[in-house]
């Protein structure tokens, strides 16, 4: 449990008890001052939100408190169930059985431990070089070639979206920044915290002063609003807590603008992909929330944005 | 053990979003009957099942199938207490009698606690479309009226586990448990047929 001896990294886990138990407060609150129908239907949705950010957010400290291992756990299973959700949508056929089995059980493990060895050149190349190939070799042997080029693409974008840019997360804690060793966990801490806020923020954002729409043909609920005021205020957020990353203020407040925009970007594209497959949500496995890919879809397009700026800018070799 | 760390397993490999559209528990015995897809079929309406009335649900298998090799005599025996029967192939000498026969054995191994699951395709659909029912459930139905028949609408099992495959690919699954049927005096074998296998497809329409 190294994690407890980092004392900023407590002190930014106490930060979202603090967050948790005030949101909690202002749930319940809600709960007892909404009376009309409408209202009610929006605030138990709210407070089913809240109860699941509790268990997400402590599942989420138990495994950067307890280091490397349980972050690469963490995030292989999250990967595997995000694959299982995007598959299910996948136009497949049934000539892609033996290859959809090797993304979830050879690919999937084998991209997580390349994160837990540290082998970085082969982390980034194993899913979009080798299995890229491997995967559309595999596809034309099995001989259907009915949607061939659309079944391909569309497991290569679920590995690349649902296992690859997930599992830069962890890597993080791989990177070798100088008069920072051991205190990587407060990367993928503040990447997490700041991505999630931001999500959290436009909601919040949108829902109170939420009025012209920025992309009605794909996602009606977010606003310019919403948009503004999240990334606006998760920018600030993590601009405030800069003291627990290798960034300066400045540094902090640029990081986090950009990994907001990934992760609005995110959100906006995973909507497409619903849109068109014509689902509200990619599953049902967290309450209020929808699937883990729901939960997950800006981070996974803020991971590696993330990951390779902080890399070429502050990690050593 | 075997069977919670079953059911553990039975979820991450599909998922399953469980609808009831009766009662998870009832007092009586009941007959739970299935499209069949997939090895799985059965695990995952086993596995949705409340915890405490899996024990007391028994699949409907071919002997065939289920007697080859220890592993499979294991699960089927040990594991999942299936009621095994032998199945009508060619060369039976009477084929009426052996069907009347494997009816009357799951009207007794259901005796006055158990429910069964079965599958009135009587074999796994490649394409996923549900084949007209096997006469076997009408006949089970005659034999027992005091059991409810519920119909289980099952999705994407035929992508998860296809037949001829031995390994599962993971993915989202849907079941829905309908409201229970009753053969009705005055219907005939095909009419009665009929009407349980459209209950179940309704199951499987978007609402």
């Amino acid at each position: 449990m190294t994690a407890w001896h980092d004392s900023a990294l407590v002190a930014l886990i106490a930060g979202v008890l603090g967050l948790l138990i005030v949101a909690s407060f202002i749930g319940w609150s809600l709960s007892r001052l909404t009376l009309s129908e409408s209202g009610r239907a929006t605030v138990n949705n709210i407070n089913a939100r809240i109860r699941a950010w509790w268990v997400m957010a402590i599942v989420f400290v138990i495994a950067v408190a307890t280091g490397g291992v349980g972050s690469i756990l963490l995030f292989a299973v999250l990967s595997f169930l995000a694959l299982r959700e995007f598959v299910t949508l996948a136009p497949t056929s049934r000539a892609d059985h033996r290859a959809l089995f090797w993304c979830f059980f050879i690919v999937t493990p084998l991209q997580y431990y390349l994160v837990w060895t540290g082998w970085y050149d082969l982390f980034v190349k194993l899913i979009p070089v080798y299995v890229s190939i491997f995967l559309a070799v595999r596809v034309v042997l099995a001989g259907d070639t009915g949607r061939f080029l659309e079944r391909v693409a569309t497991m290569q974008w679920g590995l690349m979206i649902c296992v690859y840019f997930v599992s830069y997360v962890p890597a993080l804690l791989t990177l070798h920044i100088p008069s920072y060793a051991h205190q990587n966990a407060r990367l993928v801490f503040f990447l997490v915290a700041v991505v999630q806020l931001s999500d959290v923020l436009q909601y919040v954002w949108g829902k109170s002063l939420g009025k012209h729409r920025i992309a009605p043909a794909i996602s009606p609920n977010k606003t310019w609003e919403g948009f503004l005021g999240g990334v606006l205020s998760a920018t600030a957020i993590g601009t405030a807590i800069w003291w627990a990353t290798p960034f300066t203020p400045l540094q902090a407040a640029l990081m986090a603008f950009v990994v907001t925009l990934m992760g609005f970007s995110g959100g906006l594209i995973m909507s497409a992909i619903k849109r068109d497959r014509r689902v509200k949500d990619f599953g049902a496995l967290i309450e209020g929330h929808g699937g883990i890919l729901d939960r997950i879809d800006s981070l996974c397009f803020a991971a590696p944005v993330f990951f390779h700026l902080t890399r070429y800018f502050f990690a050593a070799g | 053990m075997m069977s919670a760390a079953l059911a553990v397993a039975s979820r991450l490999v599909c998922g399953a979003n469980v609808e009831w559209r009766c009662p998870s528990r009832s007092a009586g015995q009941r007959i739970y009957f299935a499209n069949h897809a997939s090895h799985l079929d059965f695990i995952v309406i086993w596995a949705a099942l409340p915890s405490d009335r899996r024990g007391l649900a028994r699949p409907v298998a071919g002997q065939d199938y289920w007697e080859r090799g220890p592993v499979r005599w294991y699960f089927s025996r040990r594991v999942f207490n299936a009621v095994l029967i032998e199945r009508n192939t060619a060369g039976t000498q009477d084929v009426a009698a052996a069907a009347r026969r494997s009816i009357q054995r799951m009207s007794d191994e259901m005796g006055a606690r158990h429910s069964l699951i079965v599958f009135p395709e009587g074999t796994r659909s490649v394409t996923g479309e549900i084949a007209s029912f096997k006469s076997g459930l009408y006949h089970l139905a005659r034999l027992r009226p005091d059991a409810e028949l519920v119909p289980v609408h099952l999705e994407n099992l035929n992508r998860i586990l296809p037949k001829g495959e031995s390994l599962p690919v993971p993915m989202l699954s849907r079941l829905v448990f309908g409201a229970p049927l009753a053969v009705v005096e005055t219907e005939s074998k095909e009419e009665f047929l009929t009407r349980a296998r459209v209950a179940l497809m309704q199951l499987g329409a978007v609402s």
